[in-house]
């Protein structure tokens, strides 16, 4: 088999070196990457009408499995933290296992599931080794957790006491403080103004009814993107994917959400909170995924604060003023229009220095829009950078459930560069002009005054 | 089993039942050449996708400072990005992001690295750039004020406004007396307000040189061709005069410490910590690899002892963690840190995780326990190489802090050699009351503002 290569010293030794490794090479690094080919998406329903999207991976013996439900905290309704206690009760018992037996059957045969939940997204990541033996014990564990929840009383009790750990948590999180204080600043009559985690009110009504009622109604295969990739082949996946979904009702998509409406006026919020530094959002809601303006902003973003270094925001606030560690500014695009934020922390007594620099940053960005040079840089970094974003199945697995449960083209990720090549500078000055109002910003700010 | 001609690249994977193995061929090539000056290069190849890995690591970090100059470390790790002659402030950072990639930078305790990520036909670029700062870094003053001030923020951030990270912070500081691990990598604030960009130069020239540096470089690569272009831009530069370091061993600790910490927060917080080998010192090699199971077997996934025992079944505990890191430089603890749940207190967490670690060292752990902290190793090392960054970070940790590369492909050999009596006499050995440090987060209220007082944050 492979023979190890010798820790070689000398640099004479470059030309023989040359010679012997590539034999190695050629023997032992047959390349079955689809090196240069587009990503190939490939996309159907599963027999109750849950969307699978598929990646074939076949160069490591493994495979990602995502299950995203319309089925986030937009979905709460009056119980703020419902859709998360729903989505974190699935494992804790199921069929005739308990919460232990769960964990043990994923763990003993090296299978990795977690679930997560989100504004618009209720999801369950399952990463197993595809030898069928071990495959096939983690997907009928996850197949069971799906369809055969228990809502087990005595469980309701104790995750109940855990979120109330968490939201004392919170409390002490500046970060938290502040995204928590800006998202209901944002959204004062949409859903997405509603905390994922709940409150302690509505954490404490929450019944096993209540869960039940709303499992039945979202944990369908009509709300449900499954999203595969890895060392499986189509009938393979589609094998999976059925078994994965057995016994889980047709039922509904979720009804439509709600538009989120903009801001009348700006608003200004302080939180008092014992500290060193403050903490500072600004924002208001943005664009959607699927946005006709989607690119535009991307990368006019990129330009103004999403880029790290070289970005307008960063050079302002940390490289010419050392005023910040981190400072930014990004859309989040969701199901509705999720927020555009430009964030920092500084020192207490430079808050009031910073947000004046943000401030002018930001109007100069919009009355002006960028510079020739600057949208070429931007391009050149998105387009060079294309090959990073898409390296792994960790990152392949996320695009999938994004692009399948946003409904977008399957093409998204195989046209993305030319797309991206195409914005002029007008569109995003433009875009930028008719989408983002600088008079009508919430800044939340949390610290010592 | 299925596929073997396609696993082979990768390794097999061999099923029977619940018990696994991976074989030998598992070990993906590492390649390992030495340039004339003594600069060490790695390359894997990994020909999944068209993008490369190129880190490089000095063999420095917070755990060779001493008292006064603590976080230098870290603050010339930020000011490498601030130009040479050739390149001037920013530069770096201009070129990397013009060809698509992405660069940073972290520093540990043990090393301090540089890599950026790019598509496999830009490696060259990486590779001049890290070639030039590595001898012609400017540093000048200017620049190095603002950046400190950075730092401090990053401090602020990090640090000064999270109890549980104070928390932290006073835990180690208990734990160690003499170790150079006693303190932060971010540097004490008072060593931040007092550094000079001289304290940075010297540091600069004392440690980076090619002969202290390793070159990782993992992707869709040519093996000989990385090497070829090492050779072009590296070995140019002559190997510098690097001191070798004194040993640095913590002072015996003399009995139990307990600290409490009061800073403002709304939840309490316990973190306890033993002293360990690990296998850097460790006079048995077995022993950081039976710590590490144990480490498995009470934390780490869902069906652990503390999740199963503390979470779920005694319901006294929002989360108990363990933490050990058998690839330190230095003697390190073995942490468990929780949080308790409900009307509980921190001190019946305290028992209720004594009674576990009792629990250990009477009591040999099932196989059924092993077998599955066994199961997710083997099936984590098919896993871990979904990421060429993580692969190039093992590479590069393991030799830098001079453990050697080859260490990573043992790993799953080694933890599946563990056995429970192994698990058991670490335990009764390592874990002592009289070697132990508990640090104790009693919160103060978060709506009074006494933190200023207490910590004398400078701004």
């Amino acid at each position: 088999m492979i023979t190890k290569d010798k820790g070689i010293i000398a640099i004479v030794a470059v030309v023989v070196l040359v010679a012997v490794l590539s034999v190695i090479n050629s023997n032992t690094q047959k390349s079955e990457a689809d090196n240069g080919k587009p990503l190939s998406i490939q996309s159907w329903q599963s027999e109750h009408g849950a969307k699978v999207m598929y990646v074939h991976a076949p160069q490591l013996p493994m495979v990602d499995i995502r299950l995203v439900f319309d089925a986030g905290s937009a979905r709460d309704g009056k119980l703020p933290g419902l859709a998360m206690m729903t989505n974190a009760m699935l494992d804790l018992g199921a069929g005739e296992w308990s919460t232990d037996t769960i964990a043990e059957r994923f763990d003993s045969v090296g299978a990795q599931f977690s679930n997560d939940s989100l504004k618009d997204m209720a999801i369950f990541s399952l990463r197993s080794l595809t030898e069928p033996d071990l495959l096939n014990e983690a997907i009928t564990t996850l197949n069971t957790i799906l369809v055969k929840p228990k809502f087990i009383e005595s469980e309701l009790q104790r995750t109940r006491q855990q979120v109330l750990i968490n939201l004392r948590n919170q409390e002490q999180s500046m970060s938290t403080i502040a995204s928590k204080t800006f998202y209901q600043a944002l959204y004062p009559e949409h859903a997405y103004g509603s905390p994922v985690m709940g409150t302690v009110d509505s954490i404490n009504a929450i019944t096993r009814d209540d869960l039940i009622k709303f499992y039945k109604k979202y944990y369908v295969a009509s709300n449900a993107v499954v999203a595969i990739v890895g060392d499986l082949d189509k009938a393979e996946a589609e094998e999976q994917v059925a078994q994965i979904l057995k016994g889980l009702p047709e039922g509904e998509a979720a009804e439509k959400l709600l538009e989120a409406q903009p801001l009348n006026e700006a608003k200004r919020i302080h939180k008092a909170h014992p500290s060193s530094q403050t903490h500072v959002l600004i924002g208001q809601p943005g664009m959607k995924r699927g946005d006709e303006d989607y690119l535009a902003l991307y990368v006019g973003n990129h330009i103004l604060g999403g880029s790290g270094f070289g970005s307008r925001i960063v050079e302002e606030i940390r490289e010419k003023r050392g005023l910040a560690y981190s400072s930014y500014s990004y859309f989040s695009p969701m199901r509705v229009n999720g927020p555009f934020i430009l964030g920092l922390q500084t020192g207490n007594g430079n808050t009031q220095q910073a947000l004046t620099i943000l401030d002018e940053v930001l109007r100069e960005f919009i009355d002006k829009g960028p510079t020739e040079e600057e949208l070429q840089h931007a391009r050149k970094n998105i387009t060079g950078g294309f090959a990073l974003k898409v390296d792994s199945n960790k990152d392949i697995i996320g695009y999938l459930g994004m692009i399948g449960f946003y409904n977008l083209p399957l093409d998204y990720l195989a046209t993305f560069n030319e797309r991206v090549e195409a914005i002029t500078l007008e569109q995003i000055h433009d875009a930028f002009k008719r989408r983002i109002n600088p008079d009508k910003l919430v800044t939340v700010t949390v610290g010592t005054k | 089993m299925k596929k073997l001609n396609k696993l082979s690249i990768w390794g097999k994977i061999i099923g029977v039942g619940l018990a696994l193995s991976v074989s030998q061929h598992a070990l993906a090539q590492v390649h390992e050449f030495k340039l004339e000056n003594g600069m060490k290069v790695l390359v894997k190849e990994d020909h999944r996708a068209p993008v490369v890995v190129s880190q490089i690591w000095y063999k420095v970090g917070a755990g060779y400072e001493h008292n006064g100059i603590t976080g230098v470390s870290h603050v010339l790790e930020h000011m490498m990005f601030k130009g040479t002659p050739k390149h001037p402030a920013g530069e770096f950072s201009r070129i990397i992001a013009e060809h698509g990639g992405r660069e940073n930078a972290f520093t540990s305790r043990d090393y301090t690295a540089y890599f950026q990520q790019l598509e496999k036909s830009r490696l060259p670029i990486s590779f001049e750039m890290e070639a030039d700062r590595m001898r012609n870094l400017t540093l000048p003053e200017d620049q190095f004020k603002k950046e400190l001030d950075v730092v401090k923020e990053e401090r602020r951030m990090r640090y000064e406004d999270k109890p549980r990270s104070l928390t932290h912070e006073q835990f180690i500081a208990t734990a160690f007396t003499s170790s150079p691990y006693q303190h932060p990598i971010i540097g004490w604030m008072n060593d931040l307000d007092n550094m000079q960009v001289e304290d940075l130069s010297d540091w600069y020239q004392r440690w980076y040189a090619p002969n202290n540096a390793t070159l990782v470089v993992v992707g869709d690569v040519k093996a000989d061709e990385v090497f070829e272009l090492a050779n072009k831009y590296f070995a140019v530069i002559p190997a510098g005069k690097v001191a070798i370091s004194k040993p640095r061993l913590d002072a015996p600790q003399r009995g139990q410490r307990r600290i409490t910490v009061s800073v403002p927060a709304k939840l309490p917080y316990l973190v306890m910590g033993y002293k360990v080998p690990v296998l850097k010192t460790a006079a048995e090699e077995w022993e950081p690899y039976a710590l590490e199971v144990l480490a498995g077997i009470l934390s780490g996934t869902n069906s652990s002892r503390f999740p199963k025992r503390l979470v779920r079944g005694q319901q006294i505990a929002a989360g108990v963690d363990v933490g050990y890191n058998p690839y330190s430089m230095h003697d390190d603890l073995f942490t468990i840190d929780a949080t308790p749940v409900g009307d509980h207190s921190v001190a019946e967490i305290e028992k209720a995780i004594n009674a576990q670690l009792k629990l250990i060292k009477e009591e040999k752990v099932s196989k059924a326990e092993l077998d599955r902290i066994k199961a997710q190793v083997v099936a984590s090392k098919v896993y871990e190489k979904d990421s060429v960054f993580y692969q190039a970070m093992q590479m590069g940790t393991l030799e830098t802090v001079g453990l050697g590369w080859q260490r990573m492909d043992e790993y799953s050999a080694k933890v599946k050699q563990i056995t429970s009596e192994q698990i058991q006499q670490v335990a009764k050995k390592y874990l002592l009351a009289d070697q132990l440090t508990v640090a104790i987060l009693d919160p103060l209220p978060l709506e009074t503002k006494p933190r200023k007082k207490i910590l004398n944050i400078k701004h």
